[in-house]
């Protein structure tokens, strides 16, 4: 039982970055634009979401946990919006293939990350780029007096860092917009039909823009998460690690329902640390693959049953321009 | 007078027109203002850092082509780049979003090594080398046809599938050499041995024998795309499945044809690496050379004999990056930054030559 609950918490805070970046990715895939350059903004978010907090850190003379958490969430989200504001000003605006200019800002986010993670360690006396006691306290799990000491349920609930229920509280909200806002059915338009949608006055273009400049500021939390918490607020070359691709493939396993990326996330964070757990007596390295051969499966199964309402936005990777029809 | 002031102001400051023609020379002309404005863009990053722009630009061409063992070394990152591209080429084309080559590569690396490392004693070098290419072409090939056949027979989407077998390739490489290809002697340190002397390629004019293949496979990929009925078929599926279908061709038998070419190059591609570069497998022998070499194929617009440029390019950025680490302390990573700077001017550069913007009330004049 012990073990099962250890396993539980573990998954959920391994999930969480997965979640951040799977709601970023459907809420930019909801509005037709397939950004592979997920992995890119995670790294972008990460990189800026540290330093935010690290230089607000070294700039006061008491640095506030909670300020520096709010910083690095805003930090990070900005960083990630302009990933993505680059992808949609070649995508949308200047018409370049989606596939190529998010492999792009995956190449450009990842050196970007690295190359100023690495800045920051070299001008710093230590010779890394790490946050101080209070800072790193602000990212720890939080404890409600009663609440978090209710057996089981108070580990199980109430025992997370905010960022967890920060991740919770979006993909609620964006479950609501997608399903019961009049923009949120705007956007959907845009994504199934911009044709339609432009027909009715809808502005395409900007929706596009909203809708994936907000998600990759999501994902760039995600990507802030990793590297506050996963990696305990130091910047580690190559922190991301391919999260940002598994995301995308969350997207699918989730059906681009951000209630499912929930559920998600959590069966891919619990994969991805399974190992530690539940010994099958397989190699490591080979347990580590879990996640993606759970991916292709889903994909295949997606393919084979054609449901309609789980099916990807019917314009999803396909430009729209206005003067092609 | 006043209702056509009023249509003249309706009408949108700038409107898109598609370009009918364009000469090639003014398309260079787009292409090579794209570049000196990515090289712009570097440099006032290179500025905000504090160092001299100039300096550091020149020691990255120094330290790439300055002397032989630094050309020798660029040379040795292009290779791999370039023949990756090609493989990538015939999918691309046919719109079939192979980002798979990364895995590819790893299969055909682990294959290749295989025969390297159990067979080095047995099988005469000559026939050892054969082998281990046959195997990294043939393993190469299946890691690029499983996608395919799925794609063929049930449309399943193959960005994500060939990206998720990367991963898959990658943990089975680390299991190996984690596990049972792991040399005895390397302790704790979990390494793959050092090739044979047998299993290692040639080389000629100081660069291992790999240059040879892939300028060859420049040479057969462009006469392929080209020339060929197959190169043919390949540029109708890609252009409209629907046409293709209505022509008659098979469709998914194409897709499973092209993907068995597109993936047995990149396992070539892993085969010169590990025979070639580095002589023995470890994670990184694909080391992100199959995304790069998408970014490649995609701006030498998939002609092979651009993508020559391209990757000597991108490697002479990647090698002048390490240098520049060492003389100014800027991080090498500053190669993906510049790489994504370029790439992204080039992709943006493209929409301008293909449409041209027309200011309010300029085309009253030709209508």
């Amino acid at each position: 039982m012990d073990s099962l609950i250890n396993l539980l918490v573990a998954a959920v805070l391994a999930g969480t970055p997965l979640l951040f970046g799977t709601l970023g990715e459907i809420l930019t895939e909801k509005s037709g634009n397939l950004n592979l350059g997920v992995e890119g903004i995670m790294f972008m978010g990460g990189v800026a979401g540290l330093a935010g907090a690290y230089y607000y850190e070294r700039a006061v003379q008491s640095p506030s946990g909670v300020l520096a958490l709010i910083i690095a969430v805003v930090c990070a989200f900005l960083c990630g919006a302009f990933g993505s504001l680059i992808y949609s000003l070649l995508t949308v605006t200047l018409r370049a293939n989606q596939n190529v200019t998010g492999l792009a800002l995956t190449i450009f986010g990842t050196g970007f990350a690295n190359f100023f993670g690495e800045v920051m360690a070299n001008r710093s006396e230590s010779g890394y780029a790490a946050v101080g006691d209070t800072v790193k306290a602000a990212f720890a799990g939080i404890h409600i007096p009663g609440l978090s000491d209710i057996p089981v349920l108070g580990r199980l609930l109430f025992s997370y860092n905010i960022l967890v229920y920060l991740g919770v509280a979006v993909a609620l909200v964006l479950a609501w917009f997608l399903r019961h806002s009049r923009k949120g059915l705007s956007l959907r338009a845009v994504g199934e039909s911009p044709q339609t949608a432009d027909a009715a006055g809808i502005n395409v273009t900007r929706y596009k823009y909203a809708a994936t400049c907000i998600g990759g500021g999501i994902c760039g939390i995600g990507g802030m998460y990793i590297v506050m918490v996963t990696c305990g607020g130091i910047w580690v070359h190559d922190c991301v690690g391919g999260k940002g691709w598994i995301a995308v493939a969350l997207v699918i396993f989730a059906m681009w329902s951000p209630a499912r990326a929930l559920l998600g996330s959590l069966v891919f964070g619990a994969l991805s640390i399974m190992r530690l757990y539940v010994p099958l007596g397989i190699p490591t390295q080979l347990y580590d693959t879990f996640p993606y051969v759970a991916t292709v499966l889903v994909l295949i199964f997606v393919s084979l049953r054609r449901r309609r309402e789980n099916q990807p936005p019917t314009s999803l990777g396909v430009p729209y321009f206005r003067e092609d029809r | 007078m006043t209702e056509n002031a009023k249509a003249v102001q309706r009408e949108p400051l700038v409107r898109i027109v598609k370009r009918g023609e364009i000469s090639a020379k003014k398309a260079w002309l787009i292409r090579a203002l794209a570049a000196l404005g990515a090289v712009l863009t570097g440099a006032l990053l290179i500025l905000a850092l504090g160092h001299n722009p100039v300096a550091v630009y020149g020691q990255m061409v120094v330290g790439a082509v300055g002397s032989k063992i630094a050309l020798v070394e660029t040379i040795k990152i292009a290779i791999p780049l370039l023949g990756a591209a090609i493989a990538i080429a015939p999918a691309f084309k046919m719109k079939f979003w192979n980002i798979g080559a990364e895995g590819q590569i790893m299969a055909g690396a682990i294959a290749a090594s295989y025969f390297a490392l159990f067979y080095s004693q047995s099988l005469p070098r000559p026939l050892l080398l054969a082998v281990m290419m046959a195997a990294a072409l043939a393993a190469g090939a299946l890691w690029g046809v499983i996608p395919a056949l799925f794609k063929a027979k049930w449309g399943t989407n193959e960005t994500l599938f060939t990206l998720m077998l990367n991963y898959i390739i990658l943990g089975f490489e680390q299991y190996l050499q984690n596990g049972p290809w792991k040399r005895p002697s390397s302790g704790g340190f979990p390494k793959i041995a050092m090739f044979d002397e047998a299993a290692r390629l040639p080389r000629l004019f100081g660069v291992h024998i790999g240059w040879i293949f892939v300028l060859l496979l420049v040479v057969g990929m462009t006469i392929y795309l080209r020339r060929s009925k197959q190169g043919y078929e390949i540029a109708v599926v890609g252009e409209s499945e629907r046409t293709a279908r209505y022509a008659g061709m098979n469709v998914s038998r194409i897709i499973v044809r092209t993907m068995l070419i597109s993936g047995a190059i990149a396992g070539l591609v892993g085969f010169l690496q590990v025979s070639g570069a580095n002589y023995t497998l470890t994670e990184n022998t694909a080391g992100g050379i199959g995304f790069t070499a998408i970014t490649v194929a995609w701006l030498a617009k998939l002609n092979p004999v651009v993508m020559v440029f391209i990757a000597a390019l991108l490697a002479i950025l990647q090698k002048g990056s390490g240098r520049i680490q060492t003389e100014f302390l800027i991080p090498a990573s500053a190669a993906e930054v510049l790489t994504g700077i370029i790439l992204f001017f080039m992709l943006g550069c493209e929409f301008f030559i293909n449409y041209r913007l027309v200011l309010r009330g300029k085309e009253q004049k030709h209508g």
